[in-house]
């Protein structure tokens, strides 16, 4: 019985070696002929399914699909290609982001997009530079994930910015001189975030009382406590959905009279559930507000109701998440860059990529000559309405 | 007094944590008592059962759902016995013990494919879930209700193992694996009543434990589970009040440790707690010191 | 030396010659980031560290669970070394903290140092912990490589370890050089050299009298000890010698995947390690490497078409995202429950063996020849 299992397990792992050995990227495997019968490019998504950041990750990908769905072909020089898009699990870990990276550049793809999670991304980048594939981050805000890889790409604006934005709202908007800053520790994302805040918000002559949690945590009793405990006037966590919801819960608990105020990631329907007919406030900064370009949101919203496959991935109701409108926006980019291209090859698309221009519904995006990040100076703000689960669009922020 | 009210919360949610712990800790201590396992998978059945309550209660209203929570998570923990352990019952201590990780492996893997990753929102119980004020601290009735169950759960146990033929059994068997066999005890029959104990009082703290902190992910289980079986080893691995009140110090330690600012610390101290107690008293708290015999 | 005995020594240096020489050869036919190669690179290094546990957990009888608090050690200690002294006081990495290190050194030295540094922690570690027994020391380790994970990410050493943020920009697979010239190094045969040396290594130390002593402080203590072997002396060595190479199995990860961040080094990891070496089978060196490469070729490769939506029959739902992994936990299971001694059980793979293997496949001659022996037994 042992050797039958030895036996198979040696037959598989020589079957294995003799598949790949045959098939190289450059010659794609079996050139899949859809019923169009048209030429095949392939988008690569690089986003977590699973893992601390997989409901953001899938709110990301819906966008790239529903935009995939509104427009399946290119033309690109004259060719008319479907685009097919393969979607990989990145786990949200960094050690399991090489091989997840790698398994795309396997697949052939011409460009790629993602990853919500800036950790992921900057463990994934390298696998994508070695293979000379341009990668378009569409929502991951740390400097790092492009700054030193020429191929990485973004749309949305950093860290420093959204952190000086938030602090710049926190002092002047809802005038408070002392903020409880809480982050996750060994995450990029709230990390970079609380320190830019806590370096604005100091400079402006406020005062910050830093923490950090670690993973796993589920119990934020004291975390909240401390906060009221310090006086401080308003609860800063830039966390994933995950945390979020049960920050929200334990401030309710404890009766924390203080607005919580977070960056993109809490811009989500998930914190609209949690938050639902709760007395707390929150006050969130983000790529794009619902409302703005309301011809977007019925589409989506439409395609959302109509396959149950997708409403689960949106967590269950039609709400559009900034990083859905932002995945929709960073498809479209993709295509243009290959139209400019006039090719499909990755080395020709990530040449036409630094000159790309778009209007998108998250507004124009244009990537700098620097480190290929979005030439962006505006963030949305939005606040929760507790009553009927909505967001309300406050003023938009404008710096530099 | 103005000392009290900024720190009763803490001490509150301490407790209030040491007393869920303490439920998920007797079953790790009872199963290690008898079988000498350390029962990696517990934690994940505890996680299962709120994962199952948050889907459960979407279905049927709360007084059935709740009671089937509890004899479903029951029935997981007897039938893990059955499949997992009960066919390596002679194999090496190893294997056993890497079945429990396997288990484990299992139970969170099914919990990340059916709720596609997301963190699911658990159901708000009445009365538990509203909140309440002492002494300017503002808390979830829960918190405050825990460590009332906890005890007298507790209580019922140690009189069910002290007086009862069941309870009997499970004691000799915890004392000697052979002998009690020979003396015509059913091993699988006490093996399996003390699993059904365990996920009974697991499922009891998944309950309590998601009412204050109501999101259930597939790896919620895993670090509560591991505190908690070093709150067992803490009080002294095999006996159940051992295990309440290592629960108890370590819950309140963690949320102390918190409140002073030392938040990175905060798992890593259990930890080192622990490290120390074996240090000090490799036995843990009331251990019953274990001679070597060849 | 018998002539039986060189014939087979020569049998395994020409295969380990030939196995090389077709890696050289795939790594200049296929493109570098094929997946083949990821996964031939976190195969071997989690050969190196999943047999360092073996070391401790199949030959000593140690049960550590602590490998990834020295793996963590390793990796930081590796990136931090080899990267650039210029990157250090630039803010590209160290992001928030001044770094306090003003030295880089190279690939090899460092890769020592990273095995070093864990060695250092393990025998201090080991001075209190290995009185204890068997699942106290699991349990003890274990929780020494959280505290490790959280000392790691402590703000306080920011200026060392980048507190939690991740370490990028030191000397990675993709940045090492052949000696003397500018050609990249191929980054597979890299890691499977080193691993292969390490592991080398580890089986010398196993076949000498210092392994025989593991072997008995394993099958019996107490007899080990009226022996006249030092019980304290030889597990400490074990252990310090297990965690050197898990530190240089860290280092190794660390250059795979191009960022260290300590987040990662969970209690998970030691876990999945421990799969590889049950898998494998305790106490086999060569099983602990088949199955490492199994492993993580299931795990992040073989099994991944299973996520995949479009090859659902037609009104299913069943693939999709999450199920490989449900997939892959029930195969460990069945070879947990079925296949408990693992692959190889306590025995190495050796070309008897495989002959034997060729010419009984299915044991079924075994089986009879036993039963057989079992019929002439009971008449007799």
């Amino acid at each position: 019985m042992k050797k039958l299992l030895a036996l198979l397990l040696a037959l598989c792992m020589v079957f294995a070696l003799c598949a790949c050995g045959t098939t190289t990227p450059t010659e794609p495997q079996e050139p899949s002929e859809p019923a169009s019968g048209n030429p095949v490019v392939k988008i690569g998504i690089f986003e977590p399914a699973s893992g601390d950041n997989g409901a953001g990750g899938k709110q990301e990908t819906l966008g790239v699909q529903y935009a995939n769905s509104v427009c399946p072909t290119v033309e690109i020089a004259g060719t008319t290609y479907d685009v097919e898009l393969v979607a990989v699990d990145n786990e949200s870990s960094n050690d399991k982001a090489p091989s997840a990276a790698s398994t795309l550049v396997n697949a052939g793809v011409s460009i790629v997009l993602g990853s919500y999670g800036s950790s992921v991304a900057i463990a994934g980048g390298p696998t994508f530079e070695a293979a000379g594939i341009p990668v378009m981050g569409i929502t991951c805000t740390n400097p790092q994930v492009t700054e030193g890889n020429g191929y990485y790409f973004r749309i949305c604006f950093l860290d420093p910015f959204q952190g000086t934005v938030l602090a710049n709202y926190a002092y002047n908007e809802l005038g408070v001189t002392k903020a409880y800053c809480l982050s996750k520790l060994g995450d990029d994302y709230s990390g970079g975030l609380v320190k830019y805040f806590v370096e604005a918000f100091e400079g402006l002559g406020g005062e910050c009382v830093e923490e950090t949690f670690p993973d796993g945590n589920s119990d934020f009793t004291s975390y909240v406590a401390n906060a009221k405990n310090a006086d401080c006037g308003v609860f800063y966590s830039p966390v994933s959905i995950e945390a979020a919801q049960l920050i929200i819960d334990q401030v309710v608990a404890q009766g924390a009279t203080f607005p919580l105020l977070a960056g993109d990631t809490w811009d989500s329907n998930v914190i609209l559930q949690a938050a639902k007919g709760k007395d707390v406030s929150i006050t969130v900064t983000t790529f794009y507000p619902e409302g703005a370009n309301p011809e977007f949101d019925a589409g989506c919203k439409e395609w959302i109701n109509a396959d149950p496959k997708n409403l689960a991935n949106n967590n269950g109701d039609d709400t559009i998440s900034a990083v859905t409108a932002m995945g929709y926006d960073a498809y479209f980019v993709a295509l243009e860059a290959m139209k400019a291209a006039g090719s499909i090859e990755p080395a020709d698309v990530m040449a036409a990529l630094w000159n790309v221009q778009y209007d998108g519904v998250s507004g124009h995006i244009a990537f700098d000559s620097v480190n290929g990040d979005a030439i962006r100076n505006t963030a949305f703000v939005k606040q929760a309405n507790t009553a009927d689960g909505t967001w309300t669009a406050l003023p938009e922020v404008t710096i530099g | 007094m103005e000392f009290i009210q900024n720190n009763l919360t803490y001490i509150l949610s301490g407790i209030s944590v040491g007393g869920q712990y303490a439920l998920i800790a007797i079953g790790y201590t009872m199963v290690y008592g008898i079988l000498r396992l350390i029962n990696f998978a517990h934690g994940d059945v505890f996680m299962i059962a709120g994962l199952m309550m948050v889907y459960l209660s979407t279905w049927v209203p709360l007084y059935i759902s709740i009671p089937l929570v509890i004899i479903l998570t029951v029935l997981l923990g007897f039938l893990i016995e059955r499949v997992a352990y009960k066919p390596l019952r002679s194999a090496p201590r190893m294997s056993i013990m890497i079945s429990a990780i396997g288990v484990s492996y299992l139970l969170q893997n099914c919990a990340l494919y059916f709720t596609g990753g997301l963190a699911k929102i658990y159901p708000q119980l009445p009365w538990l879930s509203n909140t309440v004020t002492i002494w300017g601290a503002t808390t979830k009735i829960v918190t405050l209700v825990t460590p009332i169950i906890t005890i007298v759960l507790v209580v019922l146990l140690v009189l069910l193992i002290k007086y009862t033929k069941v309870g009997m059994a499970m004691r000799a068997v915890s004392r000697d694996f052979e002998t009690s066999q020979l003396m015509g005890i059913k091993i699988n029959t006490v093996i399996s009543v003390t699993f059904v104990i365990g996920s009974f009082l697991a499922a009891g703290g998944s309950l309590l434990y998601f009412t204050n902190y109501a999101s259930v992910t597939p790896t919620s289980g895993a670090m509560p589970g591991l505190k908690c079986f070093v709150a067992a080893v803490f009080g002294g691995i095999g006996s159940i009040p051992g295990a309440v009140i290592g629960a108890f110090i370590i819950g309140i330690c963690e949320n102390i440790i918190k409140g002073l600012g030392w938040t990175t610390f905060s798992d890593a101290f259990t930890f080192a707690l622990l490290i120390i107690i074996l240090l000090v008293k490799p036995t843990g708290l009331f251990g019953e010191k274990s001679t070597d015999k060849v | 030396m018998e002539a039986a005995k060189k014939k087979e020594v020569l049998f395994t240096v020409l295969a380990i010659a030939a196995l090389l020489i077709v890696l050289i050869v795939l790594e200049q036919v296929l493109p570098t980031t094929h997946i083949l190669f990821t996964v031939l690179r976190k195969g071997a290094i989690y050969a190196l560290v999943a047999v360092s546990m073996n070391l401790l957990n199949g030959f000593t009888g140690l049960f550590s669970l602590g490998q990834a608090g020295f793996m963590l050690i390793g990796a930081y200690t590796y990136a931090i070394f080899t990267m650039p002294t210029a990157v250090k006081l630039s803010d590209s990495v160290y992001k928030y903290y001044d770094c306090a290190i003003h030295f880089d050194m190279p690939l090899i030295p460092a890769l020592l140092c990273a095995g070093i540094a864990a060695a250092i922690f393990a025998a201090l570690i080991g001075l209190p912990v290995l009185r204890l027994k068997s699942d106290y020391l699991a349990i003890a380790t274990l929780g020494f490589a959280e505290i490790m994970r959280a000392i790691f990410q402590w703000d306080t050493l920011g200026p060392v370890t980048n507190g939690a943020n991740v370490l990028r920009k030191y000397i990675d697979l993709t940045s090492i050089k052949l000696p003397f010239s500018d050609k990249p190094f191929p980054p597979t045969l890299f890691v499977f050299l080193v691993a292969g040396i390490c592991i080398a290594v580890i089986m010398l130390l196993i076949n000498s009298s210092y392994g025989r002593a593991f072997k008995a402080i394993r099958d019996d203590e107490i007899a080990a000890e009226a022996m006249g072997i030092n019980l304290f002396k030889h597990k400490e060595m074990s252990f310090v010698i297990s965690s050197f190479f898990a530190g240089i199995g860290g280092a190794l990860l660390a250059m795979f995947q191009y960022t260290v961040q300590a987040a990662q080094f969970k209690s998970a990891m030691t876990y999945e390690i421990l799969l590889i070496v049950v898998i494998g089978g305790i106490g086999s060196v060569t099983g602990s490497c088949i199955s490492s490469f199994l492993f993580i070729a299931c795990s992040e490769w073989w099994l991944r078409f299973l996520d995949e939506a479009k090859y659902n029959l037609p009104g299913m739902n069943i693939l999709r995202s999450g199920f490989r992994k449900v997939v892959f936990s029930v195969i460990i299971m069945v070879i947990v429950l079925f296949f408990s001694k693992g692959i190889m059980g306590d025995r190495e793979l050796s070309w008897k063996r495989i002959g034997a293997f060729f010419k009984d496949p299915f044991g079924l001659k075994r089986k009879k020849k036993l039963a057989a022996e079992a019929e002439v037994s009971g008449n007799g």
